[in-house]
C-alpha cells in the first residue's frame, strides 16, 4: 500500500511556452481579445501620429544656439532653445537687478538644502532643520531679497522681483501657511467653542464660495482704495497672502475630512488616558488624520503650485508671465518662440508637481506600513 | 441656521458701511513733486509688455518708448535717469493704481478718451504717440491702399473696438469684406500666417510688434492708412497742476529740442549757441524751471540724460529698433506731422 505514497515531490514543470516570453507578454498585455487589439492598434496609430513631429521640433530641428532671433525664424526651424537659454536669467530674476542677482541664488540655495533636509526622512537633526527653515529662514529670506542699508545691501523693491523668484516664494509661502492654518481650522470647525467654529466656517465657506480671481483682484485693487497710501501692504504681499488664506480654506477640508475619518474611539481612548485637548489632537488624534489625507493634501498643494500663476493678472511678474512677457522681444520674436516657452514653462511645472506627487507617494508608502503590518 | 445668518448680515453691513466710509481718506497727500523729491525716485506706472513700448531686456531693465518718459521725467527732477521705479500695471488694475496714489504717473499706452478725463479724475497729458488703427498685408497682394482692400479677408481681435472701428471704415466706404474673428491677437495673427486671411488688423504701433513674429517680416507690409483716432500719453491725477505742468513739459522740452536741433550728443555744445529758442530751452537764458518747481537747467537734464522726442522715437521703435515704424503722425510739425509743442517764453 505504502507503493501510493510519493517520497519526494513531482519536478515541476515550466509554464508552457505560449505563456512566457515576449510573444505571449505582448499577446497577453496588448492583443488579448478584439477590443484589446483595436485599442492597441488605435494607440500605436495615435503615437505614431503624435510622437514623431513632436521629436522633429523639440529635438531634431531645434534651435540650441544662436546669437538672436534670426536662426529660429529660418523655414523649419523647431523650438528655438537658444532664446530660452538667453532668457534663462530673465525667467529666474524678473528685472531683479542684474548685479544683485547673487542674493537670489544664496536664498535659492540655502532654501534648497533646508527643505532637502526636511524631506529626507532618515536624515538626522531634523527639528533643527525645521526650526531653521520655518523661523531663521524667512528672515534671512527677506532681509537678502529686499535688502537693508544696515547690511550694506541696497533695497531691491518688491516690484522688480520676478519669474522663477516670485513663483516659488508664492508656492513655498502658500504651502507653508496653508497646512498649519487649515489645520487650526479644521480643528475650528469641529470646536465646541461657537465663536471659533462660527468663525472658521464663515471664513472657509466665504473663501471657497468666491473665486480666486476676486480673492486677488480684491488684495490687489480694492485694498489700496480702502486703506492711506502707507498702510498699503506690499504689492506682492498682497496677493500673497490672498492665495494662502485661499489655499488654508481648501486645506482645512481636506483635514476635515481626515478628522472625519478617525473613529470615535480614538478620541474616548485618548480622553480616558487623561490627555488634555492639545495633547489629544498633537499625540492622537493629527498624526492618524494627516497621514489618511496625505494625497489630499499634496493635490492641494499641487492646485496650489499651479494657481499661482493667477496672480500674472494683478501684475505680479511670477514665471509663467515672464516667459509670455519675454516672447514680445523683437529680437527674438518669430513664430515658434512662443510655442518654445510655453513648452518651456509646461516642462518646469511638470517637474515641480510631478515631483511633489511622487514624493508623497513614497510618504505614503512609509506611512502604510504600520497599517499593513 | 438662521441663528447664524444674522451675525453674518451684520458683519457684511459692516463691512459695506467701512467700505463706503473709507475712501475719503485716500486723497493724495501733498503735492506730488515733493512726494517724489522726499521719495527720492519716481514711480511710474509702466507697461507689462509691449514691444518697443515697454519691455524688460535679457537683464530684466525696463526699455522702450514709453519706459523712457518716465526716465525724462526722474531726469528732470534728478538728474538721473535711474531714478525711476516701474511698476508694471495690467490695463485692468492701471486706473485704480493711479487714484490710490500708488504710482506718480502713468506712462503706459493709455489711450485719452473723454470719458476717461471727466469721469475718472485724470489728466491726460500731451499726446506722445498718435496711434490708431491699421493694416497689415502680404507684400505680394501689391495692395498699397487700405482703400484697395474691398472684397479682403481680415484677421481681427474680438471684441476690442478694433472689430467695430472695421467695420465703421469698411462700411463708410462702402466696400465689401469678410472679417474673421479671434479670441486673442495671437491667433488671429497666427491665422493671417496661415494665409486664412488677406490682412491683419490692430493698432498701428503693435502692428509692427506683431510683424516681428512673423516667420518673415520683410514679406508684409503696413499700409499707410490710419482709421481710428488713439491718443497715447502719459496720465496723472487731477488736482496737481504743478506736476501735471511738469509731466507735459517734459514731453514738449524733448519735441522742441528735435525742432532745433537740440540732440544727446551735442547738447553742451548748444548751451554756447546764440539762438534765442535754444537759450531759452537750455536755461542759458531766462529762467523757466522755477514755476515747474525745478531748476533753470530742467530741460537741458532731459536731453542729455535721454535725447529729443525723436531720438527717443527712433531708438525705441523706429529706424534703429527692430519695429521699424515709420514717423508718420509723430513727425513734428514742421515735417507734416502732429506733435507740436507751445513755445518757451
Amino acid at each position: 500500500m505504502t507503493g501510493f505514497v510519493r517520497t519526494a515531490p513531482e519536478p515541476t514543470l515550466p509554464p508552457p511556452t505560449a505563456s512566457i516570453g515576449l510573444v505571449a507578454t505582448l499577446r497577453d498585455r496588448l492583443f488579448s481579445g478584439p477590443v484589446a487589439s483595436v485599442f492597441t492598434l488605435l494607440g500605436i496609430v495615435f503615437l505614431a501620429w503624435a510622437i514623431p513631429p513632436l521629436v522633429r521640433f523639440l529635438v531634431v530641428d531645434a534651435v540650441w544656439s544662436a546669437p538672436d532671433g534670426a536662426a529660429c525664424r529660418a523655414p523649419g526651424a523647431g523650438a528655438c532653445w537658444a532664446y530660452i537659454w538667453r532668457k534663462a536669467g530673465y525667467f529666474t530674476y524678473g528685472s531683479y537687478p542684474f548685479e544683485q542677482r547673487w542674493r537670489v541664488d544664496v536664498v535659492f540655495a540655502v532654501g534648497g538644502v533646508l527643505i532637502a533636509w526636511l524631506l529626507v526622512r532618515r536624515a538626522p537633526w531634523r527639528g533643527l532643520a525645521a526650526a531653521l527653515f520655518f523661523i531663521a529662514y524667512p528672515i534671512l529670506a527677506v532681509l537678502l531679497l529686499r535688502g537693508s542699508a544696515m547690511l550694506g545691501l541696497p533695497v531691491v523693491p518688491t516690484d522688480m522681483w520676478g519669474g522663477i523668484l516670485v513663483t516659488l516664494i508664492m508656492a513655498v509661502s502658500g504651502i507653508v501657511f496653508s497646512l498649519p492654518f487649515g489645520v487650526a481650522l479644521a480643528l475650528g470647525r469641529r470646536s465646541a467653542l461657537p465663536i471659533v467654529r462660527f468663525f472658521s466656517i464663515g471664513f472657509i465657506e466665504i473663501m471657497r464660495g468666491v473665486p480666486m480671481i476676486t480673492v486677488l483682484f480684491m488684495a490687489n485693487l480694492m485694498l489700496p482704495l480702502f486703506v492711506p497710501e502707507s498702510w498699503a501692504p506690499d504689492r506682492l504681499l498682497r496677493p500673497l497672502v490672498g492665495v494662502a488664506l485661499f489655499a488654508s480654506a481648501y486645506m482645512a477640508e481636506v483635514v476635515r475630512g481626515g478628522l472625519q475619518a478617525i473613529p470615535k474611539g480614538q478620541f474616548e481612548g485618548a480622553m480616558a488616558l487623561g490627555l488634555n485637548y492639545p495633547q489629544r489632537m498633537r499625540l492622537i488624534i493629527l498624526p492618524q488624520a494627516l497621514a489618511i489625507v496625505i494625497p489630499g493634501i499634496v493635490n492641494s498643494f499641487i492646485a496650489l503650485f499651479k494657481d499661482t500663476t493667477l496672480v500674472a493678472i494683478v501684475g505680479i511678474f511670477d514665471f509663467l508671465r515672464a516667459v509670455d512677457t519675454a516672447r514680445l522681444d523683437p529680437e527674438w520674436a518669430g513664430p515658434t518662440i512662443t510655442a518654445t516657452g510655453y513648452v518651456f514653462a509646461a516642462l518646469f511645472y511638470f517637474v515641480f508637481c510631478f515631483g511633489m506627487s511622487r514624493y508623497s507617494l513614497a510618504v505614503e508608502h512609509e506611512l502604510a506600513k504600520s497599517r499593513n503590518r | 441656521m438662521t441663528r447664524t445668518r444674522r451675525p453674518l448680515l451684520a458683519l457684511a453691513a459692516l463691512a459695506l458701511s467701512a467700505s463706503v466710509a473709507l475712501p475719503g481718506s485716500t486723497a493724495w497727500a501733498g503735492p506730488t513733486l515733493d512726494a517724489v523729491k522726499k521719495r527720492g525716485e519716481l514711480v511710474c506706472g509702466s507697461n507689462p509688455g509691449i514691444a518697443g513700448f515697454g519691455l524688460p531686456d535679457d537683464k530684466g531693465q525696463w526699455k522702450g518708448f514709453d519706459i523712457e518718459f518716465c526716465r525724462a521725467v526722474a531726469s528732470t527732477i534728478f538728474n538721473d535717469p535711474n531714478k525711476v521705479r516701474f511698476t508694471p500695471l495690467s490695463a485692468k488694475d492701471r486706473f485704480t493704481a493711479l487714484q490710490s496714489g500708488e504710482i506718480d504717473v502713468l506712462s503706459r499706452n493709455t489711450t485719452w478718451t473723454q470719458s476717461r478725463e471727466v469721469g475718472q479724475g485724470f489728466e491726460f497729458g500731451p499726446v506722445t504717440y498718435y496711434d490708431g488703427q491699421g493694416f497689415m498685408v502680404r507684400k505680394k497682394l501689391n495692395v498699397n491702399s487700405a482703400l484697395e482692400l474691398s472684397g479682403a479677408s481680415v484677421c481681427v481681435q474680438q471684441g476690442t473696438t478694433t472689430e467695430l472701428n472695421l467695420a465703421d471704415f469698411f462700411r463708410t466706404h462702402n466696400m465689401k469684406y469678410e472679417s474673421v474673428v479671434f479670441a486673442t491677437a495671437d491667433e488671429a495673427l497666427k491665422a493671417y500666417d496661415t494665409g486664412r486671411c488677406d490682412s491683419f488688423t490692430t493698432d498701428m504701433s503693435q502692428l509692427y510688434g506683431e510683424r516681428t513674429k512673423l516667420g518673415n517680416p520683410e514679406d508684409h507690409v503696413i499700409l499707410p492708412e490710419v482709421i481710428s483716432k488713439e491718443p497715447l500719453g502719459p496720465v496723472v491725477r487731477q488736482g496737481d497742476d504743478q506736476w501735471f505742468n511738469l509731466v507735459k513739459w517734459t514731453h514738449y522740452a524733448m519735441l522742441i529740442a528735435e525742432e532745433l536741433g537740440v540732440t544727446k550728443a551735442n547738447v553742451d555744445e548748444k548751451l554756447k549757441d546764440s539762438n534765442p529758442e535754444i537759450k531759452r530751452l537750455l536755461g542759458t537764458e531766462g529762467d523757466f524751471g522755477t514755476g515747474l518747481g525745478l531748476g533753470k537747467d530742467w530741460a537741458y537734464r532731459i536731453i542729455k540724460n535721454i535725447g529729443n522726442y525723436g531720438e527717443v522715437f527712433e531708438r525705441n521703435v523706429g529706424a534703429g529698433s527692430k519695429l521699424k515704424i515709420q514717423r508718420g503722425l509723430n513727425a513734428l510739425w514742421t515735417n507734416k506731422g502732429l506733435q507740436y509743442a507751445p513755445p518757451i517764453r
